[in-house]
C-alpha cells in the first residue's frame, strides 16, 4: 500500500521535474538541438544552384570533404586544398594545446602555490581574459603583432630590426593568437589538479633523494594527468572549431575548418558539403569531449 | 626566500614563467585600452590624451544603432534564458534522481558542448527557410538563438545556489500552513536571488560578446557591437574599433566583479 503511495508520489515528482523543465527544452530544442538535425538531413542532399539545396538525396556533401569531382571526366580525385585546411586546423590545434601547456602549467603551479589568500587574486587575473569578449582579444593580439603594431614599432625603436617582421596573416599568426585566447581554458582545469595535489608527497619524493626534474616527471605528472586532460582538450577542441582568430589573425588564405564550413554557405554555394563538414567537427568535438568527461570523472575520485 | 633553505613546492624556472604568462596576457589588452586614447591614428606613437575616438564612434549612426541592438538582445535574451533556467533549476535540482534527468542535463549544456560554428550553421539553415515562409526577417530570431545559448550560464549559478540552501526554512513556512505558492515567494525565491541575479549576468555578458551565432543569423542591417566590430577588421583598424572595444571591456569587468560578489556571499 504504502509503496503505492511512494510510486504515486514518485510519477507526481517526475512531472514536476519535467513540466518546470519544458520552457527551457522548447527553446533548446528550437534554437540549439533540433536544428542540428536539420543539418544532418542537408548534409545528404544536392546543393543548389545559387546556395541552399534541391531535396534529392545525394552523397556528394559527404565525398566532398575528402574528393573534388574533376569537371572535364568526372573521377574523383583527393581534394588537396581540403586537406591542406583539416591537416593546418589539426596542426595548429595540436600545437596551441601544447603552447598553453607549457606556459599553462607553470602557471597553474605557481597560482596553486601561493598563501591560500592570494591565490583568489590570482585566479581573478586569469578569470578575467578567460571572461572577456574573445573577439576583443584577437584585436588586442592583433595589435601587437601587426605590421605597425607594438611589437614591431618596438623592435625597429630599439634598432633590432628595420623592417617590419611580417606575422599577420600567417598560420603563426593564427598560432599566437590562439594560444593567447585558450591560455585560461588551459590553467583553470590544471589548478583545480594541483590545488588538490598533496604537497607531502613532494616531501617524500625529496626524501629519497629524487631530484626536482624526477620528482616533476614521477610524482607530479603522474597525479596531475587528469587535470592535463581536462586542460589539454578544453582548449583543442575550440581551438579545432576556430572561427574568429583564424578570420581576423589569419587573413582569407590561412583557412581552418571553420572559416572553410562558413565559405560553402557563402561563395563556395556549396551547403551539403558544408553540413557534412559541420556533422564531421561535431563528431570530432563530441569523442574529444567523452575522454574529458572521463577524465574529469577520475578527477573526482582519484582513488577509483 | 633566505631563510628557508630548501622551498618544497618550489619548481625552477616556473615563476618567471608564471609572471611572464600575466603579463603577456595583460599586455595587449592593456595596449589596446591605452591607445583607445590616443589622438594620432597609430598604435606605435603616442600623441597625447584624447577622447576623440570614443566622441567618432559615438557620431557614427552604424555603431549607435549596434549597441542599442546588443542591448536589447543582451537584456531580451537574459530575461527569458534567466527565467526558463529558473524554472528548470527548480525542476531539475533537490530532488531524488527521476527519469530522463540525464536527458534534460544534456540538454540544458549542449550549447557549451556543441562547436559555436555549427550551431550558427545550423540556425542559418533552419532560420533562413522561416524567414522565406513568412517573411518576416526582424531581431526575434537573434534574441531566440541568443535565449538558447545563455540558458547553461544561467543555469549553473542558479541551481548552484539552490543546491547550497537550507530547506528547513521551507519546511518552517509549510509548518506555519503557507502555501505552496506563499512558500515559493515569500522563502525560496528571495533565498535564491543571488543565484539568480548572477545567472542573468552571465548571460548578459555572454550574449554581449557572442560573435559567430549572430553573424550567421543576422539579417541584413542588423549588426551588433561585435560583429559590426568584426566587420570593420576586414579594413584597416582604426582605434575607432579600440575605442568600442574598452567600452565593451569595462561593462564586461564590472559586470564580473558584481558577479563574483554575489556568489562569494554564498560561501
Amino acid at each position: 500500500m504504502s509503496s503505492d503511495a511512494e510510486q504515486k508520489a514518485e510519477a507526481s515528482h517526475t512531472r514536476a521535474a519535467w513540466l518546470l523543465s519544458t520552457p527551457a527544452l522548447i527553446v533548446l530544442l528550437f534554437a540549439a538541438s533540433g536544428p542540428l538535425l536539420i543539418v544532418l538531413a542537408y548534409s545528404f542532399l544536392a546543393p543548389g544552384k545559387y546556395g541552399n539545396v534541391i531535396w534529392d538525396f545525394d552523397l556528394n556533401g559527404w565525398i566532398g570533404i575528402l574528393y573534388t569531382r574533376d569537371i572535364f571526366d568526372g573521377t574523383l580525385k583527393l581534394a588537396d586544398a581540403h586537406l591542406s585546411i583539416f591537416w593546418r586546423s589539426v596542426k595548429l590545434s595540436l600545437m596551441t594545446t601544447a603552447i598553453t601547456f607549457a606556459v599553462g602549467f607553470p602557471t597553474a603551479w605557481f597560482i596553486a602555490t601561493r598563501p591560500p589568500k592570494q591565490r583568489a587574486f590570482w585566479l581573478f587575473l586569469i578569470t578575467i581574459p578567460f571572461w572577456t569578449n574573445l573577439l576583443i582579444r584577437t584585436v588586442a593580439i592583433n595589435e601587437v603583432i601587426r605590421n605597425e603594431g607594438l611589437l614591431n614599432s618596438t623592435l625597429i625603436w630599439l634598432g633590432v630590426i628595420s623592417e617590419p617582421i611580417r606575422i599577420i596573416y600567417t598560420d603563426t599568426a593564427v598560432l599566437i593568437g590562439m594560444a593567447y585566447v585558450y591560455l585560461p581554458l588551459m590553467v583553470l582545469p590544471l589548478y583545480a589538479a594541483i590545488d588538490r595535489f598533496d604537497m607531502r608527497l613532494l616531501e617524500a619524493g625529496y626524501d629519497l633523494y629524487a631530484s626536482r626534474w624526477r620528482v616533476l616527471r614521477r610524482v607530479i605528472l603522474p597525479i596531475v594527468k587528469p587535470g592535463i586532460v581536462a586542460g589539454s582538450i578544453l582548449v583543442f577542441v575550440p581551438s579545432l572549431g576556430a572561427y574568429v582568430t583564424p578570420r581576423v589573425l589569419g587573413g582569407g588564405k590561412n583557412m581552418m575548418i571553420g572559416n572553410f564550413i562558413e565559405l560553402q554557405f557563402g561563395q563556395g554555394r556549396n551547403w551539403p558539403l558544408g553540413a557534412a563538414l559541420s556533422m564531421t567537427l561535431l563528431v570530432v568535438v563530441m569523442v574529444a569531449l567523452l575522454i574529458y568527461v572521463r577524465a574529469a570523472n577520475k578527477e573526482g575520485n582519484p582513488h577509483g | 626566500m633566505a631563510e628557508r633553505a630548501f622551498e618544497i613546492a618550489r619548481l625552477p624556472g616556473f615563476r618567471s614563467i608564471a609572471i611572464t604568462a600575466f603579463v603577456l596576457l595583460y599586455l595587449p589588452i592593456i595596449t589596446l585600452v591605452v591607445y583607445s586614447f590616443n589622438s594620432g591614428q597609430s598604435v606605435a606613437v603616442w600623441e597625447g590624451f584624447s577622447l576623440d575616438w570614443y566622441g567618432k564612434a559615438w557620431a557614427n549612426e552604424a555603431v549607435k544603432g549596434a549597441t542599442f541592438r546588443s542591448l536589447l538582445i543582451a537584456a531580451s535574451a537574459s530575461a527569458i534564458a534567466t527565467t526558463v533556467a529558473t524554472m528548470a533549476a527548480l525542476g531539475t535540482t533537490r530532488r531524488k534522481a527521476f527519469k530522463g534527468q540525464t536527458f534534460i542535463y544534456v540538454m540544458i549544456n549542449q550549447p557549451l558542448m556543441v562547436p559555436e560554428i555549427v550551431t550558427a550553421v545550423a540556425l542559418l539553415i533552419f532560420f533562413a527557410s522561416i524567414k522565406v515562409a513568412t517573411g518576416y526577417t526582424g531581431l526575434i530570431y537573434l534574441i531566440v538563438a541568443h535565449a538558447a545559448f545563455c540558458i547553461p550560464f544561467a543555469y549553473l549559478p542558479i541551481r548552484a545556489r539552490l543546491e547550497g540552501m537550507d530547506l528547513t526554512l521551507e519546511t518552517a513556512a509549510a509548518d506555519l500552513y503557507a502555501s505552496h505558492w506563499r512558500t515559493f515567494r515569500r522563502v525560496t525565491l528571495p533565498l535564491m536571488l543571488p543565484g539568480i541575479i548572477a545567472g542573468a549576468m552571465l548571460a548578459f555578458v555572454i550574449s554581449l560578446d557572442d560573435v559567430v551565432i549572430t553573424e550567421f543569423v543576422k539579417s541584413g542591417g542588423q549588426d551588433t557591437l561585435p560583429t559590426y566590430m568584426l566587420g570593420q577588421m576586414r579594413r584597416a583598424v582604426t582605434p575607432e574599433v579600440n575605442a568600442i572595444s574598452t567600452v565593451l571591456l569595462a561593462l564586461t569587468v564590472v559586470m564580473l566583479t558584481a558577479f563574483f560578489l554575489l556568489t562569494r556571499k554564498n560561501d
